[in-house]
């Protein structure tokens, strides 16, 4: 077993062997099931016969959406602050394990619970295309695009967590400006012109757009994955700064 | 044991500094340990040991100087080099939500092992540090002396060619202390690095004492080494029935002494001497022919040694 894999399934146990996720992933389907309920309400009673891909999956997509950036802080915050407080990082880093293998370690870990949380939700459109057939692809460019919403959130909430040793306040440096993100993108009429400009080239959610209508744009793919490889480059500077801090 | 000075040293501390910002906690120190050699390094609080043992590790990298891992430099491999050397920190931290065999299992993977080896490794700490009967408990539940015994169990795993430990038993009740010290003699074959505050931990397990005073190397050598250095006679305390001005005069004469004492008037009968030497053995043989051949009476001999305490306090007080 390598290192990497020793400390992957270390996580994983934490994950699936404790009551956090399955709170989570309880919270979760119950707020995208009744999403979907309402979408759907709405999809039969104004939008019946058009699209199905705007009319209905479009605004699941956003829906679960906003549910995954405010589940994916409870994901994250313990990740590096836990073990912080605990104690437990000076010895995990004493091992013959790199910075690199434990920021990777933690970040599928976390990806992999996210994962298991979408994957859930797949029987949302599996229920319905039982009923009504529809074209299946666009709806996987539009888990593609959680996917890789997902991956961002993460790296960006264990940047977050490998700068202190309190959970909560790892959580709340996570949600904040992902839930201010989300507002902004939700009524972008109420700020000026130049402003949407700026928010829309930063936007993790106007990235998502072209996904969430089952379009999949290189330069969106290419957003999420340098925004992903640059928290983790923070998270391994944060971790190297032990060095000169003097402190784990 | 090996002795001090061996030629190749297993590990090899060059001219190694350690700044954090400006404040340096480490400064130009050089020492080596040999193979199968327990050596201590001693200081006070704040004196650098932790620091210089987080860069043996490889867990920090010195701001200049190396460590050389039996001729492999540790500074420049510290991951590879990380798997032949076993931690215990000064504080054991363990995950509350995993069993004693669950963390070791983990560690045992961290370190690189598998499957049944794995398996054996961990069953085979479980055994050598007597955690039997914990290694099912979750980790948060231990007293701190089996959390201790966790930690030296994780530092154990994977074999390491090198144990450093960093105050392994700071924070013990004394049953635990001493049960935590029987099994680090235990480990007779391993080359250990422990530091400690405690002088008699020192003693009773290391052969060899590193000094550290603010950062850098004050000494480097055997407790008796070190006593030597510092010029410290050994006395031989004797208390003789028979005329003082007889005795103290004979006392001056004998060969190997270089002064003589007299303590304070006890109760009982005779007087108690105190005999300066540098070779206390010696001069207890010759003394009891002494008293023999004029016909006094011994009541007492003993020979009195420099505690560890008395030099490190001369070192570093």
């Amino acid at each position: 077993m390598t290192p990497f894999v020793a400390l992957l399934r270390k996580e994983l146990r934490v994950y699936f062997g404790g009551p956090l996720w399955y709170l989570v992933a309880a919270a979760f389907l119950a707020y995208t099931g009744f999403y979907l309920h309402s979408d759907l309400v709405y999809f039969l009673t104004f939008g019946f016969g058009m699209n199905i891909m705007e009319n209905l999956w479009q605004l699941v997509f956003f829906d679960v959406r906003l549910v995954l950036i405010l589940s994916i802080p409870l994901l994250t915050m313990g990740l590096l602050a836990e073990e912080r407080r605990l104690g437990t990082l000076e010895l995990l880093l004493t091992y013959p394990l790199s910075d690199q293998a434990v920021v990777a370690a933690k970040f599928v870990a976390c990806l992999v619970a996210v994962g298991a949380l979408l994957a859930a939700t797949t029987t949302y459109p599996a229920l319905i295309y039982a009923v009504q057939p529809f074209a299946l692809p666009p709806i996987a460019a539009g888990y593609l695009g959680l996917l890789l919403l997902s991956s961002t959130c993460i790296a960006y909430g264990l940047f977050v967590s490998s700068l202190t040793s309190s959970q909560v306040l790892a959580g709340f440096l996570t949600v904040m400006p992902l839930f201010l993100l989300w507002l902004l993108s939700w009524n972008e009429a109420a700020v000026g012109a130049d402003t949407v400009t700026i928010l829309r080239a930063l936007s993790l959610f106007d990235h998502f757009q072209s996904f969430s209508v089952g379009v999949i744009e290189v330069r969106d793919v290419f957003y999420f994955l340098a925004l992903t490889a640059g928290f983790w480059w923070g998270t391994l500077r944060v971790l190297e700064a032990r060095q000169w801090r003097g402190r784990r | 044991m090996g002795s001090p000075g061996t030629d190749a040293p297993l590990i090899a501390v060059e001219q190694l500094t350690k700044f954090y910002g400006a404040t340096r906690a480490v400064s130009d120190v050089s020492f080596g340990v040999g193979r199968g050699e327990v050596a201590a390094l001693l200081g006070p609080n704040g004196s650098g040991k932790s620091t210089l043992m987080r860069c043996l590790i490889g867990f920090f990298s010195p701001t200049s100087g190396r460590v050389l891992l039996d001729g492999r430099d540790v500074t420049m491999h510290p991951v590879r080099e990380r798997s032949r050397i076993g931690y215990l920190p000064e504080q054991v931290m363990l995950y509350p939500e995993l069993t004693v065999r669950r963390y070791l299992r983990f560690v045992a993977g961290a370190k690189g092992l598998s499957g049944t080896a794995a398996r054996a490794a961990v069953e085979h700490v479980i055994e050598a540090c007597g955690l039997g009967p914990m290694a099912s408990r979750f980790a948060g539940t231990l007293s701190k002396g089996y959390r201790q015994r966790v930690g030296l169990a994780q530092a154990l795993l994977g074999d390491p060619d090198v144990l450093v430990l960093d105050e392994p038993t700071v924070g013990l009740d004394p049953m635990q202390t001493v049960e935590m010290r029987a099994l680090l003699k235990s480990l007779a074959r391993c080359t250990v690095l422990l530091s400690t505050h405690l002088l008699a931990e020192a003693s009773q397990l290391c052969r060899r004492v590193i000094v550290l005073k603010e950062g850098r190397l004050v000494a480097d050598d055997t407790p008796e080494g070190l006593a030597r250095r510092l010029g410290w006679t050994n006395s031989v305390v004797v208390r003789i029935d028979g005329p003082p001005e007889d005795v103290r005069a004979a006392l001056a004469e004998l060969a190997g002494v270089s002064a003589v004492e007299s303590r304070p008037e006890a109760a009982g009968a005779g007087r108690t001497w105190v005999v300066r030497t540098s070779d206390a053995r010696d001069v207890q043989a010759r003394l009891a022919s002494l008293v023999v051949a004029r016909g006094w009476t011994l009541l007492e001999i003993r020979a009195e040694e420099p505690t560890l305490e008395d030099l490190f306090v001369r070192l570093v007080g």
